[in-house]
């Protein structure tokens, strides 16, 4: 399993992408999306992060399964962390509890 | 058998063989390939862990932006849009060029790893500079958590949160961004030395891994402390 060497054409692509998609976030929060502001502004930030990850840390191209392994892991906890965190938060007002 | 290692190892995959120098096969790995293997995992164990220390915060940050928007929205509206714009920018082209230095490591070229990671190093104080310049006005107008804060708006005791989580997020990025410039001095150090090969250049490519990591922290930050402020969300 040998290193792949990443061509630096492929690194000047990205960091134009990731250019490009700063602009692109910075100049849609002037406009008022309502409730769609705060997901499109994530959902940018998100495939940037994906771009770094992929290209710049070699994601990718890494032959080594168990990386993989991690990478996914970590997104997994990470969402058990907000989306159990929120069913709390967010729920907290279904049921009057009765003196509060 | 420790006799083995202090031998030149050779390395199959590149183009021909290469001589590794004697320091870089740590005597309980088998060849380089394996080394270099073990260590990139750890690497992404250690940054999986940093985005669950990360991830609290996030999480904090979430509870309370859902429970008070409009707080949160106000607080944002004294965030300096442009310095965020900019730092995102930096951050981005500073992962360029730690790309390039890994690339010029794998490669072989010793002076392009030092001219590539120097950039990375200056683009990673630039981004402090402007930082901090962020912090003394915050400073200036009393939005900084704690006696002297002070805030107009609907709901300053919730502006106030905002703010708090501002300087810990932001806090601790740059933290790790004073880490990622030392570590970064290091390697340019034993880059400039020759310690670095086709055949071993694992710290270069690691340092980088960490570097492009802090970049992806800065790349969340950034929309939800600085772009939530334009009198638009929810």
């Amino acid at each position: 399993m040998a290193e792949v060497i990443v061509s630096r054409k492929i690194y000047v692509l990205v960091w134009l992408a990731l250019m490009i998609l700063t602009g692109l976030t910075a100049a849609i929060s002037f406009v008022n999306l309502g409730t769609w502001s705060a997901p499109v502004a994530i959902g940018i930030a998100s495939v940037k992060v994906l771009l770094v990850a992929l290209f710049f840390m070699h994601l990718r191209y890494t032959q080594s399964k168990i990386v993989w392994v991690w990478a996914i892991a970590g997104i997994f906890w990470l969402t058990i962390l907000f989306c159990l965190s929120m069913t709390d938060y967010i729920t907290r007002g279904y049921l009057r509890v009765p003196g509060k | 058998m420790p006799a083995e290692s202090s031998h030149a190892n050779v390395v199959a995959g590149h183009a021909g063989s290469i001589a590794v120098p004697p320091h870089a096969l740590r005597h309980h790995f088998a060849d380089l390939e394996q080394q270099r293997e073990t260590a990139t995992l750890g690497m992404w164990v250690f940054l999986i862990t940093e985005v669950m220390f990360f991830g609290g915060m996030f999480a904090a940050y979430l509870v309370y932006r859902v429970a008070y928007p409009v707080a949160f929205q106000e607080a944002s509206q004294h965030m300096a849009f442009l310095a965020g714009t900019v730092n995102t920018a930096v951050l981005i082209c500073s992962s360029l060029f730690v790309a390039c230095a890994v690339h010029a490591a794998q490669t072989g070229e010793r002076k392009q790893i030092v001219f590539f990671l120097i950039l990375a190093l200056l683009l990673g104080m630039v981004f402090l500079g402007i930082k901090a310049v962020e912090y003394h006005d915050h400073w200036v107008e009393h939005t900084v958590p704690g006696a002297s804060f002070q805030f107009q708006g609907t709901d300053p005791v919730h502006s106030e949160v905002f703010f708090a989580l501002y300087f810990v997020m932001t806090g601790f990025h740059a933290l790790h961004m004073l880490i990622g410039v030392g570590l970064v001095a290091v390697i340019i150090y034993f880059a400039w030395q020759g310690r670095y090969s086709p055949a071993y250049h694992t710290p270069v490519e690691n340092v980088g891994l960490y570097w492009h990591f802090v970049d992806i922290i800065w790349i969340f930050l950034y929309p939800l402390l600085y772009l939530i402020s334009h009198k638009h969300i929810y």
